[in-house]
């Protein structure tokens, strides 16, 4: 393939081939800018991910359950990402805007939809609804093809760990006080008695300190935060795509 | 009977135990990475399958399926194909066999540590870098030894120019680790645990650009380098266009990185980002089919090899899909078409003709071509058995992304499908579920086809390794260009 007829930039790239460090250094130049230019930006005020009003780290046993609810692989086949489109704001409620993500470290967003979208979930079941789904999902949703997650019934969860995580993402920049990741215990405890009291009322008995409490609480959270303020039109900084009709 | 022993090695400058040991763990691991894909396929189609077991729900076993595919066998298969084809380009052995062997031991570590982390639920979450910290930590450790043995090699080599092949290898070597550190930057909460310092949308776009590059760098740049090596070699023709590689090799490592947020169009991503992502991801075409040209007119002359040598079969098809695929991911950036296909099947079918058509196809046909020439056997034990490996494949293939295409028209459509009055047409998200179905079988029969094949493939690479030595080797046509 190489010839003596080789004229202008084949014979310039030739002598290139020969260089070896420097067609390194120009590989790598070459290969960053795009995601220079795509990444940098998303850490300055001005064009990055905007802030929601009302939007509140997550509490301690919600920290639980989305380590439960990360560890089961949920987000593989549910999205946490409404779009904006007429179809799937009937479907699932409000389109999601970046400042519901703010204390969503890693994000949960899904790339494929296998169930139904969960940004909306919280609060459109009853507590005693996810009990029975996680247990059996056809109890509740006739022909779901879900698998069965009975250990969650079965398994504690260990406020130490849960102190531990809130430890770790405060340091990436969640503001939870060291008061609160203190507190976690007493928090924790108060939330899951909440859970535990309206499952009762559903006529189950269940223990405050199993993994399903905490991922009922987690689940409930979801996509609460900001209705009022998307609901009152702040929806502050950029937020994508406008609804697409 | 006097087989053994006649043979001189034709290139005894050259580390080929190392190659060898590459090319077992790829097929090892392929059958491992496919094996778990049809298991998660009929969990699909079939609840049950998930046992009502932590470990072998879908959600676990998923990234198992993933990580096995892409850094298992796909990554001992460009190791293998580095590993030979670099030290006959440039004519020299490999910089160092203890790094060969580091990268080699530690890479296998790094798959054992995944194949027993990720169905006990240790996972970082993102896709495609759902192993946790620590063994994260050891993939770095091992791709910069890798980088080193890689860069030093070319260091020492005999050759002064560098083959197109190297340039495609070099890309890799350089981005990998550089997506793999800055997507999986985090503050750990215990050894299994750890959160990404980005939040978010931000978080979602570092990922995306991991992810779509890991595509890009790992899945397309290091089997074009493989593609730009062994099809000349095998079909015995020069690379078509010398022009067209350098055209096609810049513009492909440039536009790549720019096209990851095309995995986040409708989201809440800005704007200008999306659009960004759309852009790039369209021009993306242009390079992507310039490999696939150069690679199918190498082989102008030689056509008629085609219709009886097999390892040409895996080739043609390996590049034909990679054609198809880098058209089809295009369009599917195109925001109007991706409201439709995102978070479809049609993603799954299109990940497939990429993964099973591209990386797998070429793989077979390398392996085919690379296990009688490093095992010194004069061909293959049985040769029309890999006839027989390429027709299931291809049929596998075909009933897989047909049905997946159907499968995602579907959802896609069913999902923002109206009724008179103006209300969605399928409220229950279940009776959609119900409707793929039929697809979901049909798929699980395509992967079985592409299994079958692949084990028929194993038996006869392994027969052919244990088969009679070869009683001469032509004498180093393998010599490189």
């Amino acid at each position: 393939m190489s010839d003596s007829t080789e004229t202008g930039y084949t014979a310039a790239h030739r002598t290139l081939e020969g260089k070896s460090a420097m067609f390194a250094v120009f590989v790598t130049i070459v290969i960053f800018i795009g995601g220079l230019v795509e990444i940098i930006p998303m850490f300055t005020a001005a064009q990055g991910p905007g802030g929601l009003p009302g939007v509140t780290p997550y509490t301690a046993l919600e920290v639980a359950g989305r380590d439960i609810y990360i560890r089961e692989g949920c987000y593989l086949c549910h999205s946490q990402m409404v779009r904006p489109m007429r179809a799937e704001v009937l479907r699932y409620g409000e389109w999601t805007r970046s400042g519901e993500y703010a204390y969503d470290h890693p994000f949960l967003m899904g790339s494929r939809r296998m169930g139904p979208d969960l940004q909306r979930v919280g609060g459109k079941y009853p507590d005693a609804w996810h009990y029975e789904h996680m247990q059996n999902p056809r109890s509740v949703s006739p022909g779901s093809v879900m698998p069965v997650y009975p250990w969650l019934h079965r398994n504690k969860y260990d406020v130490a760990d849960i102190q531990a995580s809130m430890r770790a993402l405060q340091r990436v920049g969640v503001p939870y006080t060291d008061t609160e990741i203190a507190g976690a215990p007493q928090a924790v405890a108060a939330q899951a008695q909440g859970i535990v009291d309206r499952l009762k009322q559903a006529g189950i008995t269940a223990e405050p300190n199993r993994e399903i409490i905490a991922l009922i609480a987690y689940l409930q959270r979801l996509g609460k935060d900001g209705r009022a303020a998307i609901a009152a039109g702040q929806t502050g900084g950029p937020a994508g795509g406008e609804p697409n009709p | 009977m006097q087989n053994t022993g006649v043979i001189a090695s034709d290139e005894p400058r050259y580390d080929d135990a190392i190659v060898k040991m590459f090319v077992i763990a790829t097929i090892v691991w392929a059958l491992v990475g496919m094996l778990v894909g049809l298991w998660i396929a009929l969990e699909i189609a079939w609840w049950p399958a998930n046992l009502g077991l932590p470990w072998t729900t879908f959600g676990r076993l998923r990234p198992l399926h993933t990580n096995a595919v892409i850094f298992a066998f796909a990554g001992n298969a460009i190791f293998f194909g580095v590993y030979h084809s670099m030290q006959r380009l440039l004519k020299t052995r490999m910089f160092s066999d203890v790094l060969s062997r580091l990268h080699f031991w530690g890479w296998q570590l790094i798959i054992v540590c995944a194949a027993i982390s990720l169905p006990l639920g240790y996972t970082f979450s993102k896709e495609y870098a759902e192993l946790i910290w620590p063994i994260k930590v050891l993939i770095a450790i091992v791709w910069v030894i890798f980088m080193i043995n890689f860069f030093g090699t070319i260091a020492i080599r005999k050759v002064q120019h560098l083959y197109v092949a190297i340039w495609f290898y070099m890309a890799t070597v350089i981005v990998v680790p550089v997506l793999h550190i800055v997507n999986s930057l985090s503050i750990p909460a215990s050894f299994f645990k750890s959160y990404p310092i980005y939040a978010g949308m931000t978080d979602a776009l570092v990922q995306w650009w991991y992810g779509h590059n890991a595509v890009g760098f790992i899945l397309t740049t290091p089997f074009l380098g493989m593609m730009y090596y062994y099809l000349p070699r095998i079909a015995e023709r020069p690379v078509y266009s010398y022009r067209l590689s350098i055209i096609h090799f810049w513009a492909l490592v440039f536009l790549y990185i720019w096209a990851g947020p095309h995995h986040l169009l409708y989201s809440a991503l800005p704007e200008w980002a999306q659009t960004l992502g759309m852009v790039f991801s369209i021009m993306l075409i242009a390079p992507s089919w310039g490999g696939m040209l150069n690679g199918l007119l190498t082989l102008r002359g030689a056509w008629d090899r085609v219709r009886t040598d097999p390892v040409l079969k895996f080739l043609v098809v390996a590049v034909s899909f990679y054609g198809m695929s880098t058209f089809e991911g295009p369009m599917m950036s195109i925001r109007a078409v991706n409201s439709l296909s995102h978070f479809t099947n049609w993603t799954i079918g299109h990940v497939h003709s990429g993964a099973l058509g591209w990386v797998g196809m070429l793989t077979f046909g390398v392996l085919y071509w690379i296990v009688p020439k490093v095992w010194k056997r004069s061909q293959l034990a049985h040769p029309e058995w890999a006839t027989t490996h390429f027709w299931l494949a291809t049929i596998g293939i075909v009933l897989y992304t047909v049905s997946m295409w159907a499968a995602g028209l579907t959802e896609g459509l069913e999902w923002r499908a109206f009724d008179d009055t103006g209300q969605l047409k399928y409220p229950n998200f279940v009776d959609i579920v119900h409707q793929l179905s039929p697809f979901y079988w049909l798929r699980l029969l395509g992967g079985l086809l592409y299994f079958t094949g692949a084990v028929m493939m194993v038996w006869n690479l392994y027969q052919t390794m244990r088969g009679p030595l070869a009683i001469r080797m032509a004498p180093a046509t393998a010599g490189a260009r």
